[in-house]
């Protein structure tokens, strides 16, 4: 059975952030990573929660179209920074 | 990840200040090559952020293009105080608050930036866990199915970028404008709160939120659960 002092899995998924950013208090960095050590579905939760992390920053952005460069190229041309 | 907590307790400029200094000593030469290797690297992320604010693409381009012109005016008198990145997005949020003012369809800013006011928030839905007074209470009663099984070509298809996107778009405006600055453009913390005004602790709250919705969204659409 768990003790008092044991993290619970539905404790655990509100840490996740903290655990990464690396703002967790150290006993509960602790208790967080033990729990880890024996719980394979949270170590397939956290795994997710990483992914989602790495597939956001896979979204792509559109560049600059080239019409627009050119207009903001003239304003850059026209522009005074002395002024 | 952990290397963003070393940069957070940086000043903000320490990281590049002296290539920002070298961009803005060209810009102000009138150096058109800096000024396009500018808008190479921002444009596109300015129009991303403005889409948190207005959410109509064509209106997102003004604010941007608005966005510039308010660089130029202001770059004299630039004091190199902050980065010239989060700078140059101080100038967008600006300017997507007076957007605000005149465009009924834009997100109120007071919505912004703040916890929502409805209070806790499951990570994951409550009746996933074993309850109180059971053996092993707390624990997941439905365990969250394996992604292992995944292919990593589709973890990476367009149709996936699509379904991320959609998720990110469904999430209140405060959480939409973390997790867009932090995930998807790749900001760190200290970034995020320094141009956006709020603490680390809000900034980590609605980041978590997202995040979890996120991957609520993605198991979905994965595994079906």
């Amino acid at each position: 059975m768990t003790s008092p002092t044991d993290m619970t899995c539905q404790e655990l998924v509100e840490l996740v952030t903290e655990y990464f950013e690396n703002t967790l208090p150290p006993a509960d960095r602790e208790r967080f990573e033990a729990h880890i050590g024996i719980c394979g579905p949270c170590r397939n939760y956290l795994a997710q929660m990483e992914q989602t992390i790495r597939l956001s920053g896979q979204l792509t952005e559109e560049a600059i179209a080239p019409d627009v460069q050119q207009e903001l190229l003239r304003t850059f041309r026209n522009w005074k920074p002395s002024q | 990840m952990n290397s963003e907590s070393a940069a957070m307790d940086a000043p903000e400029w320490a990281g590049d200040a002296g290539a920002d200094v070298a961009l803005v000593d060209a810009l102000l030469r009138g150096e058109e090559s800096a000024f396009v290797a500018l808008l190479d690297r921002f444009h596109p992320a300015l129009v991303r952020l403005a889409l948190v604010y207005v959410q109509d693409r064509t209106v997102a381009e003004e604010v941007a293009q608005e966005t510039w012109i308010g660089v130029l005016q202001g770059l004299p008198r630039f004091e190199r105080r902050s980065s010239l990145k989060t700078w140059i997005f101080r100038i967008l949020t600006n300017q997507a608050r007076t957007r605000g003012k005149r465009d009924a369809r834009t997100i109120p800013f007071s919505a912004l930036g703040n916890l929502d006011d409805d209070g806790a928030e499951p990570s994951v839905d409550p009746a996933r866990f074993r309850p109180e007074g059971e053996p092993w209470a707390h624990n997941w009663a439905t365990p969250p199915r394996s992604w292992d099984a995944v292919p990593e070509d589709r973890l990476l298809a367009q149709e996936t970028r699509a379904y991320i996107e959609r998720a990110i778009n469904a999430l209140p405006p405060s959480q939409r404008e973390i997790i867009t600055l932090r995930d998807v453009l790749g900001w760190n913390s200290g970034e995020v709160c320094n141009v956006l005004g709020i603490t680390e602790t809000n900034q980590r709250v609605l980041l978590h939120r997202a995040r979890s919705k996120v991957r609520q969204a993605l198991a979905q659409y994965l595994t079906g659960e």
